[in-house]
């Protein structure tokens, strides 16, 4: 009776896919997953939380204020710049061995790296050492693009703004200040250094930068950047390229260098030291604060013990969500066997 | 074969139907894409994104995206037009045998003699017959000459473009001459070729003025209430877009003034703005920056979404009918999350809930019941006996067939009425006995009385044939006391060829038992039992009667009964007095029960569809009784319903009263009935009659006017606030179909006059549950699912820019990569959200059969409204927070573990935007519920490709390449090996996602997400599809005290087959009121409703205006092959 597919011409393929019959996993919240995952969550969390806590907490870190806002402060004298070539001494000891590698950090704050004006005030194409740009750097560059008519090398906010300020580390030993060998060497990102910038391939460099001018804050040309290392010099100069790679907060600390030479390759031993610092960098004008630090790392970086304990805490969380949850459920009892 | 026209109208007034040429393509096309106020808006951010003072973002984070869309959109319109291209006004194509006619043309000549073509035009009103058309001899002689075709010069003056399919009215002027044009020399866009070598046309209309395309015309742009929603939501985002600007601007004042004029050293001012100018500036900035918030992807999303979820409806093999080969077919594609959210449904009756197939089911003869219901083990009687058995109908009782050959006289006359009674025609056709009914019922009493032996064969105006258990027998017709619906009854008078004269009666049982003969009473009792029986069935039926006159007293009759009838004054009055007094005495043969055939499982469907909480209305412009017997067969109308109310007025006060009657006496178990809606429509009443109607359980209106049935379709629009869908077949639905959010139309019953103008097309009532508990249930989850995920991912993404705001000066710095702002709607979340929008399902099909109360939610706009949207818009700023403080927190004043850089600006954007992708990744595993391979690949997939693209984007390559694109070099190196970096998307990740598990965890109860919940749980637990669902034999009722008369005739066919006019006739058109029905009628057709067929060859009656057009139609009883 039922004449079929003779004339079905229009009858849809059967395939999963146009059926809507794919297999699937079809997971559910229900509380046999929920609550033991939370329990579970937790207790890791507050594993990872303890072990990151203990972590942070066994950095050493060493820091201080040299801003000179207040008169009490050695550096007071050279805040309001009057003096071109300011330098001031900071005295302090440590108690017990920071264990090294100990690096030097110099940090700023209230210093917006992260405005976008500033940040697009770059040339990447000259840093990169493209020539053409030395004559023309990039509009955003402005103002610090020419200074009448003849073109900055390096161009821009950032790099006219390079931090300055130079220090000198020395460890008193029966009143003989012995100066502590600093490493500048490979405080950049690898990247950065052989990469994203390179100097013109002219040698010797100087005659690249033919025709242009240095940014105006600047005292030296960027090509005689390091006078005790040749190397050194030029947009890969390791203290460029760490100011460059801006901070992406207002408050920031920059790897200034690493203490690892010598007799201090286990790290600063407890003592005395004076730190003399070539005061240049302008703060005042935006009630800055310029401070250094010395710390040593662990496997987690830095000093943070923010990680170790909202892991702590996020776990213990979690813990105490599951009870509650196992409350509710045992009071409400779910439709499971509905 | 194409040959442009150059001189045709002239060439400057030649109508173009492609949108575009080749070369206004482009600029057209942009040109009309950038008046959409959605990409206009995405030009504007372009433009200030191009001021170097404003930019703070890249161009191409806004460009390719708004490439993609163009392209994506320009080429579906460049598809849309290309099928029109080749074709143009004026133009002479060569057309072959079963080509498709693809533009309205004039027939200028053919392969055929004397230019007759032949075309099928089952496509434009669902005839499957030949019909000819020809072309005018002149144009005939071009012949194929292509010479003479290309250097015809005439000019076609004619109507407008229009929907009339019937009609065509123009003049061809050529040479001197000018020649009318017809109908009958066009051939419509939509008709196949057939039977015809090969045939030249000009075209007259094509594109969109083609009468087939007029006729698909929307009259009204059909929108979502998500749609609507959705742009109420835009405005309002927009609005907290140039809010959030605004906060920012004068934080950037604030900042400029406190910090920024003392930042001077460092970062000096260009030409010295003073903040407020900043301030300005960076309002524009961050309307940039913020612009993701109401992203361009959006729009082009849901339309694929559903693009996709309308393909799953032509796709469904479940709503394909194999018996006409029709599968379903979404018309609309924009139209889809609404199918989930009906809450009434208007529904025709004949055709979309019946079959129009009636069917003699059972009878009482003489006190005895005869009659089974096909229960699949029975075996059908056999006929053979009878060499003129129709061999479709089918009968389950042999006890009848028994009475029948052992002579029971009562069940002899019993058929004998029903051979005798009727205004049927017969017609023989090679060799087969066919009939011509007027109404499906006669045709179904008639082909009854022909398979048990008394057989129908011709008449004449004064007489009847017929063949008595075999034998030749001629009765001689002396007169047809014909039917109205006021006597509800037929008689016919005849003398048997023995020489008695006799009056058979049959009508509604009421009225017959009015005027039996006192010695029936007993078998009255027993009869009406029966009745009720019957009633309870929902079958319809009919008494019938008889009497046996007194020669003497016929003649005398029959001389007034002629003098009434040629009287001027009063006519039908005194024929009916006349008639009421021979129908009198009779004596009760028995009853006949007629089932008007449902479409297969529209009572399962109906029950399911309330059981969704949708109500259903029945608006028909049938009887009421039928209308009321439908309405119980297909348990709309339950017994229990014990309150009937009719209203029926016939004055608007009357009507006003009975409204105020009902409101007065409400009863929740009430079931509705209006009669001829016109005045329960008046303005002034309608919200009393929407209420009346709300009130109660189900609601049929009866004799309502295809603009009646429109009309409340759009009150209930207007008041309620609800989704309303209307689903039909013939052409008296259109409007309403038109008129509801949603129109369905049933193919393949009547012509596609509905289905053209529906919204989504089937071929079964059944199929309808099939479209909104599971199709519309899934379209609207998966559109709110995805709106809600949609907003949340991109509120969380634009947010943290918020944040990140106040301590960046307010300076428009993003927080991430530009790279990453471009591609992150593009490629890093599209994918997966668009998965899980056309794959996720919270259960199956078969659940979701088991369990319609999940389509309450929708109805309730429960899973996208403004709450939800608000509780999208706080979790995403919970998780910006998340996403902005935890990283700062994490990387602030900390280095690498070599004790070099980690929280310079690139390595903070890197992780920033890692935790995000990880965060709203997650949260869409959560959303998700329906995880296939694909949903997995893309979700995975997506993370791997934004690691790959990370990574090569800030490679050494691609930054030796363009060094200014790609400034991030090596920050992915340089912070992605970090553990802290990945400690701090895990804790980002987990606290993004704990508060949402245990907001749901601990709600799942009180919401309405618990049922689903519910559901879901039970199908995961139990891993097994639910048993196969009942088939829900219809729930009998052993009796009903109501009647279950019902009889589909009209007046007029009595005068009809007693006057010497032959039956074949052209159609007259129908009586005003009718829109134009599309179907061209040459000589009698007898199919479809609305054929439009006046018995007396005037217009109706006026007096009375019938909605059924009378027609005369061929019914047949056709046995329901098993299932």
């Amino acid at each position: 009776m039922v004449k079929e597919e003779e004339d079905s011409s229009n009858r849809p393929d059967n395939t999963a896919f146009t059926q809507q019959r794919l297999p699937a996993w079809q997971p559910i919240l229900s509380a046999g997953i929920v609550i033991p995952g939370f329990v579970l969550i937790g207790l890791a969390f507050i594993g990872i939380g303890v072990g990151l806590f203990l972590t942070s907490r066994d950095i050493q870190v060493l820091e201080m204020d040299y801003t000179g806002a207040d008169g009490s402060s050695p550096c007071s004298v050279c805040y309001n710049l009057a003096d071109k070539n300011c330098v001031c001494t900071m005295s302090f000891s440590i108690d017990s061995l920071i264990k090294g590698p100990v690096f030097f950090y110099y940090g700023l704050t209230n210093y917006f790296q992260n405005q976008r004006r500033y940040g697009v005030s770059r040339d990447d194409k000259q840093l990169y050492g493209d020539t053409s740009n030395f004559a023309s750097p990039n509009s955003e560059c402005a103002p610090y693009q020419y200074i009448s008519n003849v073109p900055i090398v390096p161009c821009g906010s950032v790099a006219n703004s390079m931090f300055n300020d130079t220090f000198e580390l020395f460890k008193n030993v029966n009143g003989q200040s012995l100066p502590v060998p600093l490493d500048g060497k490979g405080i950049a990102w690898w990247t950065d250094y052989n990469v994203k910038f390179q100097n013109p391939n002219v040698t010797p460099l100087i005659n690249a930068f033919n025709g242009t001018v240095r940014p105006p804050f600047w005292s030296k040309n960027v090509y005689e950047l390091d006078t005790t290392d040749a190397s050194n010099n030029g947009f890969i100069n390791q203290d460029f390229l760490v100011w460059m790679r801006r901070a992406a907060l207002p408050d920031f600390r920059k790897l200034y260098r690493r203490i690892t030479d010598g007799d201090y390759s286990a790290g600063l031993p407890a003592g005395n030291y004076s730190l003399k610092i070539h005061y240049n960098y302008p703060v005042n004008g935006f009630g800055g604060k310029k401070k250094v630090v010395f710390s040593n790392v662990s496997w987690m970086g830095g000093k943070n013990e923010f990680l170790g304990i909202a892991y702590l805490v996020i776990g213990s969380l979690c813990v105490v969500m599951s009870v509650v949850m196992l409350i509710v459920y045992a009071k409400f009892k779910f439709p499971e066997d509905n | 074969a194409s040959h442009k026209k150059p001189d045709f109208r002239g060439a400057t007034n030649a109508i173009k139907t492609s949108k575009y040429n080749f070369f206004t393509f482009l600029p057209l096309n942009l040109f009309e894409q950038f008046q959409r106020i959605a990409n206009a808006y995405f030009l504007v951010l372009l433009v200030l994104q191009v001021i170097p003072q404003i930019s703070s973002l890249s161009w191409f984070t806004t460009v390719v995206p708004l490439i993609l869309v163009l392209t994506v959109t320009a080429a579906k319109d460049a598809t849309d037009d290309i099928r029109w291209m080749d074709v143009q006004v004026g133009d002479i194509i060569k057309l072959e045998n079963n080509q498709f006619v693809t533009a309205d043309l004039l027939l200028l000549s053919s392969s055929e003699p004397l230019n007759l073509v032949y075309i099928e035009t089952a496509e434009l009103d669902g005839e499957t017959n030949l019909k000819v058309r020809q072309a005018l001899p002149v144009t005939g002689e071009l012949g194929d000459d292509i010479e003479n075709l290309a250097n015809f010069n005439g000019e076609v003056r004619c109507e407008p473009p229009n929907n009339r399919l019937d009609r065509f009215t123009g003049t061809l002027s050529y040479g001197a001459q000018k020649y009318p044009l017809d109908n009958e020399k066009i051939l419509l866009r939509g008709c196949t070729l057939r039977n015809t070598g090969w045939c030249f046309g000009l075209v007259l209309f094509a594109g969109q003025e083609t009468k087939l395309m007029q006729n698909c015309g929307k009259s009204t742009f059909k929108r979502t209430s998500v749609d609507r929603l959705m742009n109420v939501l835009v405005l309002c985002i927009f609005g907290f877009l140039v809010f959030m600007c605004t906060i920012l601007a004068v934080g950037n004042y604030i900042w400029e003034i406190n910090k920024g004029s003392n930042f001077t050293v460092f970062l000096p001012r260009e030409n010295d703005n003073s903040a407020g100018f900043s301030a300005f500036l960076t309002f524009w900035s961050y309307i940039i920056i913020l612009n993701t918030v109401v992203p361009i992807s959006l729009y082009v999303s849901v339309e694929i979404i559903r693009l996709g979820n309308s393909f799953y409806i032509d796709w469904d093999r479940k709503m394909y009918y194999s018996r006409s080969d029709t599968p379903a077919e979404a018309r609309t594609t924009t139209l889809n999350e609404e199918l989930g959210q009906i809450k009434y449904i208007f529904s025709d009756k004949t055709g979309t809930l019946t079959q129009n197939i009636m069917i003699f089911n059972k009878c009482s003869i003489n006190g005895k019941s005869y009659g089974l219901k096909y229960t699949g083990q029975k075996d059908a009687v056999d006929f053979s006996f009878n060499p003129l058995a129709d061999p479709r109908f089918v009968f389950y009782d042999h006890s009848l067939v028994e009475a029948v050959k052992l002579e029971n006289p009562e069940v002899h006359a019993f058929f004998r009425l029903l051979a005798l009674c009727h205004t049927v025609m017969a017609e023989e056709k090679k060799g087969e006995l066919l009939y011509q009914a007027q109404s499906p019922d006669e045709g179904a009493l008639v082909t009854a009385a022909r398979n048990f032996g008394f057989v129908f064969r011709s008449r004449t105006p004064d007489s009847i044939s017929i063949v008595e258990m075999g034998k030749q027998q001629s009765y001689q017709l002396l007169a047809i006391l014909d039917f109205n619906n006021v006597r509800k009854r037929m008689s016919v008078i005849v003398r048997s060829p023995e020489g008695k004269l006799c009056l058979y009666c049959k009508g509604a049982d009421t009225i017959v038992y009015e005027r039996l003969h006192q010695s029936c009473s007993k078998m009255m009792d027993v009869t009406t039992e029966h009745l009720n029986e019957f009633a309870g069935e929902g079958l319809r039926t009919l008494a019938l009667a008889y009497r046996e006159l007194d020669e003497d007293y016929f003649i005398q009759w029959k001389q007034r009964h002629h003098e009434a009838s040629i009287s001027l004054e009063d006519k039908d009055g005194k024929l009916d007095e006349l008639y009421e007094e021979i129908e009198k005495d009779l004596l009760l043969l028995g009853a006949t029960a007629i089932e008007d055939k449902l479409q297969d499982g529209v009572p399962h469907t109906i029950e399911q569809l309330s059981r969704a909480d949708i109500k259903i209305w029945v608006l028909t412009g049938d009887k009421q009784e039928t209308a009321e017997n439908i309405g119980y067969s297909c348990n709309l109308l339950r017994e229990e319903m014990n309150e009937v109310f009719i209203i029926s007025g016939n004055s608007s006060e009357d009507v006003r009263e009975e409204l105020r009657m009902f409101l007065g006496q409400f009863c929740p178990t009430t079931s509705c009935f209006f009669h001829r809606q016109a005045f329960a429509l008046e303005r002034s009443m309608e919200l009393d009659f929407l209420r009346t109607a709300c009130l109660c359980k189900s609601v049929i209106c009866c004799r309502v006017t295809p603009l009646q049935k429109a009309q409340v379709v759009e009150l209930v629009k207007k008041y309620k606030q609800v989704v309303t869908l209307a689903i039909g077949d013939g052409a008296n639905d259109v409007s309403m179909i038109k008129a509801a959010h949603i129109g369905v139309g049933i193919s393949g019953q009547e012509g596609m006059q509905a289905v053209l103008s529906s919204d989504y097309s089937f071929a079964q009532f059944r199929f309808l549950q099939r479209l909104l508990l599971v199709h519309g249930r899934w379209s609207y989850l998966r559109m709110c699912k995805f709106l809600r995920y949609f907003f949340y991912k991109n509120f969380t993404f634009t947010f943290v820019h918020f944040w990140f705001a106040f301590f960046c000066g307010f300076s428009a710095q993003t927080v991430y990569d530009e790279w990453f702002i471009t591609l992150y709607n593009l490629m890093y979340t599209a994918l997966p959200v668009l998965g899980m929008s056309l794959f996720d399902q919270d259960v199956n099909d078969v659940w979701s059969f088991q369990h319609p109360e999940l389509y309450v939610p929708g109805q309730r706009n429960l899973y996208f409204s403004r709450k939800a949207f608000f509780k999208c818009a706080i979790h995403s700023c919970y998780s910006s927070l998340v996403l902005f403080f935890i990283p700062y927190a994490a990387l602030s004043d900390t280095v690498r573990d070599d004790g070099s850089d980690v929280a310079d600006y690139q390595s903070f954007a890197l992780l920033t935007q890692t935790c995000l992708l990880f965060a709203v990744s997650i949260q869409l595993g959560l959303e998700m519920s329906y995880w296939t391979a694909v949903n997995t690949f893309f979700v995975l997939g997506s993370l791997v490709m934004y690691f790959a693209v990370t990574f090569t984007m800030y490679s050494n390559g691609m930054f030796l390449f363009l060094p200014s694109a790609f400034p991030f070099i090596g920050t992915a190196r340089n912070s992605l090996n970090q553990p802290s970096v990945w400690l701090t998307i895990l804790l980002t990740s987990i606290l993004c996602v704990l508060p949402v598990v245990t907001y749901r965890f601990l709600t799942l109860k009180s919401l309405f997400f618990s049922l689903n919940f519910q559901v879901m749980f039970k199908v995961r637990q139990a891993k097994v599809t639910p048993p196969p669902p009942p088939r829900r034999a219809r729930i009998r009722r052993t009796s009903s005290r109501r009647s279950g008369y019902a009889f589909s005739h009209a007046q007029g066919y009595g005068d009809l087959v007693t006057s010497n006019r032959f039956l074949r006739r052209p159609a007259v058109s129908l009586a005003s009121g009718f829109p134009p029905v599309g179907r061209t009628t040459t000589g009698f057709s007898p199919m479809g409703r609305s054929a439009g067929y006046s018995p007396t060859g005037r217009p109706q009656n006026s007096k009375v205006p019938d909605v059924e057009g009378t027609s005369l139609q061929m019914f047949r009883t056709i046995a329901d092959p098993p299932l």
